[in-house]
C-alpha cells in the first residue's frame, strides 16, 4: 500500500499571481484530495455596504477585481438600476457592451500569459502581454483608465465614446486579429505545449453540471452555458453562440478561451456596427428599495450580485458570487486522480481570481 | 416581493428546519446550487440559497434566530461546503455536518465573525 503524504501547495507559488494554499494529499506522486484554504487577502467589500452610500458603492464594487473591474462596477450599477426601476439609455447598454467585451479580451490574453509563463514559454508569455497591451490602450483611450475605469454610475455611464474612436477601435482589432491567430497557434499546436494539455485535468460534463463550475471552465466540458445569451445589455441585439468543446481538459479550456478572444472581437464590430446614438446616461432620483439578483457572464464564468436595499442611501446588503468561487470545488473533484507534476497547470487553467473570490 | 421592483427569480420561503429536505429535492429535480448568501436582519441571519437549472433560478429563503444552528446541505450538494464555511466565519452562524469544516479556518480575518 502507497504511503500517504501532504504537500502543500502555495500561498505563493510561480504560477499563482494570487494566493491560494491547497493541500494536497498525495499516493506517491498521484493526488487523491485536495483541501484548499483562502483568506489570504480578504477585504470584507461587502461589508463596506454599511459605510459606504449606494452611489459610492459603484468605486467599490470596481475594486472586486483588477482585471475585470469593470464587469464589476457595471454588474453592480445594473443590480441597483434594477431595484430602481431604472432604464439606462440605449447607447449606455451597447458602451457597456463594448468594455465588456474589451475586459474579456485583456483578460483572456493576461490569462494566456500566464498560462504560457507556467508552462515556462517566456517569449510565448511576452507576446500574449505585448498583444494584450494594445487592448488596455484602448480601455484607457476611451475611459481614462487602464483597469480602474471608473466609467460606470448608477444611471448609465460617466463617459460618452465617440464613434469614431468606436471605429477606430474596430480598425485596430482588424489588425490585432491576424496576430493573435498566429500567436495562439503556438498553444493550438505545439507539440511540447499539448504535452502539458492534452488530456491534463478532465472534468467531466456531468461533474461539471453538479459541482456547480462556471464559465469557460463549464463550456470546456461541453455545457453551452452562457449568461450572455439571456440577452442583458445589448447582447439580445447580437448575434453568437457559447463557445463550447467537449474534451473538458486543460487543452479544451485553452481552446475555448482562444475561440472566445476571436468571438469577443466579433462581438464589438457588431456593437460598433449597431450602436444607437444618443444619451448614455438618465438621471437618478430617490433611494434603491426591494432586491434584485444580477448575472453577468465575466472572463471567469457568471457572476451574480446581489443587493438588498431598504430604503435608505445605504443598502442592506451585496452579495457577490464570482465566477472563482463557484469553480474551486469543481477544481478540487478535477485534482484527483492527477500527478503531482500537472497540478500547477491545471490550477491555472481554471484562471483562479482569488482577489474576487475573497472580496 | 417589494414595492419598486420584484426580485427576478422565484423565491420560495421556507422553515429553516426543512431546508435539508427542500435541498434534496430540488437536487432530485436536477437543480445545482449557485450561491448562499447570508444578510444579518433584525432578527437573526437571512439566508438566501440560489439553485440554478438551465437559466432558470430558484431561491430558498429562510431565518436563522442567533445562537440557533442550521443544518448542511453539502451531503447533497457538495459545493455547499465552501459556502457554508464562508457563511460560518463571516456571520458566526453554525452550521452542522459539512462534509469539510474549517472550524471558522477558510477566512483569516483579523476580527472573528466580521459581518456578525
Amino acid at each position: 500500500m502507497s504511503t500517504r503524504s501532504v504537500v502543500p501547495f502555495g500561498p505563493h507559488h510561480p504560477v499563482l499571481p494570487e494566493p491560494i494554499h491547497i493541500d494536497l494529499v498525495l499516493e506517491d506522486e498521484k493526488v487523491v484530495e485536495a483541501v484548499p484554504s483562502i483568506g489570504f487577502v480578504h477585504r470584507g467589500l461587502e461589508k463596506l455596504v454599511e459605510k459606504k452610500d449606494f452611489n459610492e458603492m459603484v468605486f467599490v464594487a470596481e475594486r472586486t477585481c483588477g482585471i475585470c473591474s469593470y464587469m464589476h462596477g457595471m454588474s453592480y450599477c445594473a443590480a441597483v438600476e434594477h431595484v430602481m426601476g431604472v432604464e439606462i439609455p440605449e447607447r449606455a447598454k451597447y458602451l457597456r457592451t463594448v468594455w465588456c467585451e474589451l475586459s474579456r479580451l485583456h483578460s483572456h490574453l493576461l490569462w494566456l500569459g500566464l498560462l504560457a509563463d507556467g508552462f515556462g514559454f517566456e517569449s510565448l508569455f511576452m507576446q500574449a502581454w505585448r498583444l494584450r497591451e494594445k487592448i488596455l490602450d484602448m480601455s484607457e483611450a476611451s475611459t481614462g483608465g487602464r483597469l480602474i475605469s471608473s466609467v460606470n454610475k448608477i444611471g448609465g455611464q460617466r463617459k460618452d465614446v465617440d464613434n469614431a474612436m468606436l471605429h477606430s477601435f474596430v480598425e485596430t482589432l482588424n489588425q490585432l486579429e491576424p496576430e493573435i491567430r498566429t500567436m495562439v497557434r503556438t498553444f493550438l499546436e505545439d507539440s511540447a505545449v499539448r504535452s502539458r494539455l492534452d488530456g491534463v485535468g478532465v472534468l467531466s460534463k456531468e461533474k461539471a453540471h453538479d459541482l456547480g463550475a462556471v464559465g469557460p471552465f463549464l463550456r470546456a466540458s461541453g455545457i453551452p452555458f452562457d449568461i450572455r445569451t439571456t440577452g442583458y445589455l445589448a447582447y439580445g441585439d447580437i448575434d453568437f453562440e457559447p463557445v463550447t468543446s467537449s474534451e473538458g481538459d486543460s487543452y479544451a479550456r485553452t481552446a475555448v478561451r482562444i475561440n472566445e478572444i476571436f468571438q469577443s472581437i466579433d462581438i464589438i464590430r457588431q456593437v460598433v456596427a449597431k450602436i444607437p446614438d444618443g444619451d448614455v446616461a438618465v438621471p437618478v432620483k430617490g433611494f434603491p428599495k426591494g432586491e434584485y439578483m444580477m448575472r453577468v457572464e465575466q472572463p471567469r464564468g457568471e457572476a451574480l450580485y446581489y443587493v438588498k436595499a431598504n430604503g435608505t442611501k445605504f443598502l442592506e446588503r451585496m452579495r457577490i458570487r464570482t465566477p472563482t468561487f463557484a469553480n474551486i470545488p469543481p477544481m478540487l473533484e478535477m485534482l484527483k486522480g492527477c500527478q503531482l507534476a500537472d497540478v500547477p497547470m491545471m490550477v491555472l487553467t481554471i484562471d483562479p481570481c482569488i482577489s474576487c473570490t475573497e472580496r | 416581493m417589494t414595492e419598486q421592483n420584484p426580485v427576478n427569480i422565484e423565491v420560495r420561503e421556507i422553515e429553516k428546519a426543512n431546508v435539508l429536505a427542500e435541498a434534496s429535492r430540488l437536487h432530485n429535480e436536477g437543480y445545482r446550487l449557485a450561491q448562499m448568501c447570508s444578510t444579518k436582519v433584525e432578527d437573526g441571519y437571512e439566508m438566501l440559497y440560489t439553485f440554478g437549472k438551465g437559466y432558470d433560478l430558484l431561491h430558498l429563503r429562510f431565518t436563522v434566530v442567533p445562537g440557533d444552528k442550521m443544518d448542511s446541505i453539502s451531503h447533497v450538494f457538495p459545493a455547499a461546503f465552501f459556502y457554508e464555511n464562508e457563511i460560518h466565519d463571516l456571520f458566526g452562524v453554525p452550521v452542522e455536518f459539512m462534509t469539510i469544516d474549517y472550524h471558522g479556518g477558510l477566512y483569516r480575518t483579523a476580527e472573528p465573525t466580521p459581518f456578525h
